[in-house]
């Protein structure tokens, strides 16, 4: 069957009555318990979208308080050493806090405050759901828990400080492989339990069809942004033009081709491919993963054939996850993205190549972008346009680059 | 015909007491440990619900969660679960077991097949835990024709209009979720409040059973003992998490275990 993308309307609208994209993607596979609480958020988010004030608010908040819009700059220097197309960045990792995912955690806040709950919860990977989280929880003056893996607790030292400076705890999830996907089925369980005081913040665009819906609403700025600033730097939209996204849950993606989805903008999303001489990866579009269910949606997830969820390994704690956002599954059977993948040792080197080139210094999720980019810029013409989301700030990795590269300059 | 859940229920209705159900996770701690559990507390027990694990739960406590990483590691897949069923049957066929698990499992092995090897083992009900009403009305519909019971569950957070429509959609049991919390968690409302919440949906149609499950133990059992039946899972888990630590029997004392908590019920 061929899926299709229905134009003028928004990708996160485009469900149907089960919560379904394409008829098989995403939906509500949850507990009873939390049907109520889902409904009654889902029921608050549809009102408030369409709430002048609110938006109002939402507005005020991304300029004031996270600084839209983040920079959208030429990277010279590493058009020139690639030849070929013409590179650009969408500095999102200039966000008050350094990544992406301020804008998923404000909107949680803001709503959180609006249906008069004192407490937040969230979950995270690479450390920015869960510091964004925590930072804007102290803004709104909410009680924030964070969960997150043993193992990402380990990696990712400098935001698990930077969420105990913000006044959160920390709940270190030691079951399973101590990732992302512990810490988001330790987290869901945890509502299951506290859903009568408690909001939930899904980190990415993933879980049950409200959270995708929320978190692509939230991260649908930068997209809004670059619009603008790639008309004020071309005049229109350049015809051939790739907006390149590391996916992992893919929050930063779909913010950032949100606005470009009626166009002619070309999508690429780059998955964690692990290390080279690994089996495990965290890839299940470019491995060709089956559809299963994981945490409360259908999506194409890595699996064995039984349906118990695989181990997955990446450098990047990001995108070290067994499934992806039902609205990339949608996007690429629709065919409206392409998704591939970048090992371990691809992503370090383009990191490297990158901060020692230009003013940036791209986590190892975005380098994993900037690393198919150098692989396809040399062989595009100096008309092509490529940009590239540069979603995360390499201050949290400055840890494991020091181990594999020797050390770590900022 | 009747189906056997059915049965339990009028047989426990006769003689006055609640129904006690146990639920214990296939291949804890090892295959032929889960099968002879079943065979020993089945003397005790009214109803069996078995649990096919996954290694994703979004649902259980700490204690099931231990019993499925048990089970996974010693290798189970579904079709173990299958076969220890039917050797249970064999043995009790009059006794209702009930398969418990999560969606996923289902879907990968597809629906009619799942259900077909449900049939052929003898599984008597299915519960799944992340296929809520209504998304659940087809696959619930598939297992009627199989006379299969699908059990729906209800819990504290269900508003009393979906409570109607769910009961309208129920088979022979509904399961009544005592509190907010995942599975194994400590009862934190007073048994006087569980049994409100319970009686108002019997209001609702008393000729349904419905049983409460979650935060039931040795303690507590007793002071729920009106109801239609008992559900109790994570204090058996844990009691066969305990046994291993000390080299006990897990058998042996899951046997006792049930024992003493049929008593409570009478």
């Amino acid at each position: 069957m061929n899926l299709k993308i229905k134009k003028g309307i928004s990708l996160i609208d485009q469900h149907d009555q089960n919560g379904m994209w394409g008829g098989k993607f995403g939906g509500n596979f949850i507990p009873e318990t939390l049907k109520k609480p889902i409904d009654d958020l889902t029921k608050l988010f549809s009102k408030l979208r369409k709430d002048k004030k609110f938006l109002k608010e939402r507005d005020y908040y991304f300029k004031s308080y996270i600084g839209a819009p983040t920079p959208f700059i030429k990277l010279e220097n590493l058009t020139n050493r690639l030849g070929g197309a013409q590179i650009y960045a969408k500095v999102v990792s200039e966000a008050n806090g350094g990544a992406h995912k301020i804008y998923n955690a404000t909107v949680h806040c803001l709503i959180a405050k609006r249906a008069g709950k004192k407490f937040i919860v969230g979950d995270t990977g690479a450390g920015y759901a869960g510091k964004m989280l925590s930072m804007a929880a102290k803004k709104f003056g909410l009680k924030c828990k964070i969960f997150m893996g043993a193992k990402d607790i380990e990696r990712q030292r400098p935001n698990v400080e930077a969420i105990k400076k913000n006044g959160a705890k920390i709940i270190p999830v030691t079951s399973g492989s101590q990732t992302l996907v512990d810490a988001v089925s330790e987290c869901m369980r945890y509502w299951v339990a506290n859903n009568d005081t408690t909001n939930l913040c899904v980190g990415s665009t993933v879980g049950p069809n409200i959270f995708i819906k929320i978190c692509a609403w939230s991260t649908a700025q930068i997209s809004r942004e670059l619009m603008m600033q790639v008309k004020e730097e071309f005049g229109k939209i350049p015809k051939k033009m790739k907006l390149l996204n590391c996916v992992g849950g893919g929050s930063s993606a779909m913010g950032f081709w949100n606005e470009f989805m009626d166009t002619d903008a070309e999508f690429v999303g780059i998955e964690a491919g692990g290390p080279k001489n690994s089996k495990l990866h965290a890839a299940p579009l470019t491995n060709g993963s089956k559809i299963g269910i994981l945490h409360g949606a259908a999506q194409y997830v890595i699996q064995d054939k039984e349906g118990q969820i695989g181990s997955t390994e990446s450098i990047s704690a990001g995108l070290d996850y067994p499934g992806i956002s039902p609205l990339h599954c949608f996007l690429k059977d629709a065919k409206r993205a392409r998704y591939t993948s970048v090992n371990d040792e691809e992503a370090l080197k383009a990191y490297k190549l990158v901060s020692s080139l230009e003013n940036i210094s791209p986590s190892l999720e975005p380098s994993h972008a900037f690393a198919e980019a150098i692989k396809i810029a040399p062989k595009l013409k100096s008309s092509d346009v490529i940009i590239v989301n540069s979603c995360g700030d390499s201050i949290k990795d400055k840890d494991i680059i020091k181990r594999k590269l020797g050390s770590y300059v900022r | 015909m009747k189906s056997k859940i059915a049965v339990a229920f009028e047989n426990c209705k006769k003689e006055k007491r609640t129904a006690l159900i146990t639920y214990t996770v296939a291949g804890d701690n090892t295959k032929t440990n889960s099968l002879k559990i079943l065979n020993t507390i089945s003397k005790h027990a009214d109803i069996l619900e078995l649990g096919f694990p996954h290694n994703t739960p979004i649902a259980d406590g700490g204690q099931i969660q231990g019993s499925s990483h048990r089970a996974l590691k010693n290798g189970i897949k579904l079709k173990d679960v299958f076969q220890i069923i039917k050797k249970f049957k064999k043995t009790n066929p009059s006794k209702p077991l009930i398969m418990m698990g999560y969606f996923n499992l289902i879907y990968q092995s597809g629906e009619n097949n799942f259900l077909k090897n449900c049939k052929t083992s003898g599984v008597d009900g299915l519960i799944v835990v992340d296929l809520p009403y209504p998304e659940n009305k087809n696959f619930a519909k598939k297992c009627k024709k199989k006379s299969i019971n699908f059990i729906q569950l209800l819990s504290p957070t269900t508003p009393r209009e979906r409570i109607k429509k769910i009961i309208k959609n129920s088979h022979d049991m509904i399961y009544y979720i005592s509190m907010l919390s995942t599975t194994g968690g400590k009862l934190k409302v007073s048994p006087k409040k569980i049994l409100q919440n319970y009686n108002n949906i019997k209001r609702i149609n008393r000729k349904k059973n419905v049983v409460i499950g979650f935060g039931i133990t040795d303690k507590t059992i007793k002071s729920l003992k009106s109801s239609d039946g008992l559900v109790v899972g994570s204090y058996l888990c844990k009691t066969i998490t305990n046994s291993l630590k000390m080299g006990q029997n897990p058998v042996t004392k899951l046997d006792k275990l049930v024992y003493k908590l049929k008593n409570k019920t009478l």
